[in-house]
């Protein structure tokens, strides 16, 4: 029993350590990718909350306002954008994402896909489904020009008829240790009614035309709606590696504990056996 | 020459906050060139050069793409997209960018998507080589 399962452990409390030290590791990285991802958030805020101010202005100060980006249509078939994950081991991260993008494929309306992250691509051409553009499958480099292009191509194609909804389905970050799916409509725009403002900006001068403005204005808003999307996600993506390298490295640290105390029996065996080995050699 | 208040923010943060005397920015329909005290106003930006003049006189270019901008009270608010001064742009970088559209729209002849992504990302190219010049 001795010798060779002293070494086997030993080996063992070896893979482990070294395991140990790649999952705190991940653990570290994740954390500060999470701030940075925050720190995004917060950046690009204003810039956003501007553009809804404005417009909200436009509808509530205008008369007769219309927008293609607001008329409800008859909903024949379905955009969703997903965001994933580009890797694994981030606890149920991307796991969740997929059945909340079933979930809302429930229903039978066609839904064609727009996948960020390799995770969604993966998940699209697994089940078959209709593929808006792959172009996006590295979720972790996404800028903000990449999101100006997804919401070009989202609006184009609404205003074109390929489809009469556009939804979103991000990872909401709730706090470090909670993250939850979550599905937000995009398009059409749901009309700020009854909200007046105090400044009722009457007098603006809108050029070329309010509607005109407005319509240039909502593809960057679309855009800012992505990116925000986009930067909860990856702080969700992180934290929920951080808390799954979290666990594994407690683990590990259990593990070695637990080798431990069995190498040090087999080492205390050993030398038992050979001691009573001496002294009945002695005897004879 | 009297001043405004002049603040331009973009998805990246801040890139300006502070008096000038003129600003100038290529709109949807085209340049638009704002002094103290215009009436509000408000409209979409399109894509080309922005300069504004500062309170000290100095001229300061940059390449301006997409947002809205507003003037409200006598306050200027440029919201854009993209936002980058003469200075920060790496012309290099936006010729490369230019090569490697122009080949993706030759490529790219009967997908209407790939078409519209190349043209945006050429017409990004052009206006930063445009604004280093």
């Amino acid at each position: 029993m001795a010798g060779a399962s002293m070494k086997d452990i030993k080996l063992r409390i070896k893979s482990v350590e070294s395991t140990m030290q790649i999952t705190k590791a991940m653990e570290l990285v994740a954390s500060s990718k999470l701030r940075k991802a925050k720190e995004r958030q917060e950046r690009s805020r204003p810039y956003f909350t501007e553009m809804r101010n404005t417009l909200a202005s436009i509808e509530s100060s205008t008369r007769d306002f219309s927008s293609p980006y607001q008329k409800q249509r008859e909903l024949k078939k379905r955009c969703l954008i997903m965001i994933a994950g580009d890797r694994g081991l981030a606890g149920g991260y991307n796991s969740n994402i997929i059945k909340a993008v079933t979930e809302k494929m429930q229903g039978g309306i066609p839904t064609c896909i727009l996948p960020i992250g390799k995770r969604a691509v993966d998940f699209c051409t697994r089940k078959g489904i209709e593929i808006v553009t792959s172009e996006f499958a590295e979720a972790g480099s996404i800028s903000i020009a990449d999101c100006f292009a997804i919401s070009n191509l989202v609006t184009q194609g609404y205003l074109s008829g390929q489809f009469d909804e556009v939804s979103i389905i991000y990872t909401q970050f709730v706090s470090m240790l909670t993250q939850t799916p979550k599905a937000e409509s995009l398009l059409p725009l749901k009309a700020e009614n009854g909200q007046k403002r105090e400044d009722l900006r009457t007098l603006v001068l809108y050029e070329p035309s309010p509607e005109e403005v407005y319509d240039a204005i909502v593809p960057g808003y679309i855009a800012g709606m992505i990116y925000g999307a986009m930067c909860e996600s990856v702080a969700s993506e992180q934290g929920a590696r951080r808390t799954a390298m979290d666990a594994a490295s407690k683990n590990a640290a259990e593990m070695i504990e637990d080798l431990s105390l069995r190498y040090n029996r087999a080492r205390q065996g050993a030398i038992t056996q050979e001691i009573t080995e001496i002294v009945a050699g002695a005897e004879h | 020459m009297s001043t405004f208040h002049l603040k331009i923010s973009t998805p990246d943060g801040l890139k300006f906050d502070g008096e000038v005397e003129r600003l100038r920015v290529r709109m949807i329909d085209g340049d638009v060139s704002l002094l103290a005290h215009h009436m509000d106003y408000v409209s979409a930006v399109g894509a080309g050069e922005a300069a504004i003049v500062t309170a000290d006189g100095q001229t300061r270019y940059a390449a301006c793409i997409g947002g809205m901008l507003a003037m409200i009270q006598n306050e200027a608010n440029l919201i854009a997209t993209t936002f980058e001064w003469a200075d920060d742009i790496d012309l290099e970088r936006a010729k490369r960018a230019k090569e490697a559209a122009e080949a993706r729209i030759a490529a790219a002849k009967n997908d209407d998507k790939e078409l519209l992504l190349a043209q945006a990302k050429l017409q990004r190219a052009l206006v930063r080589i445009g604004v280093k010049h």
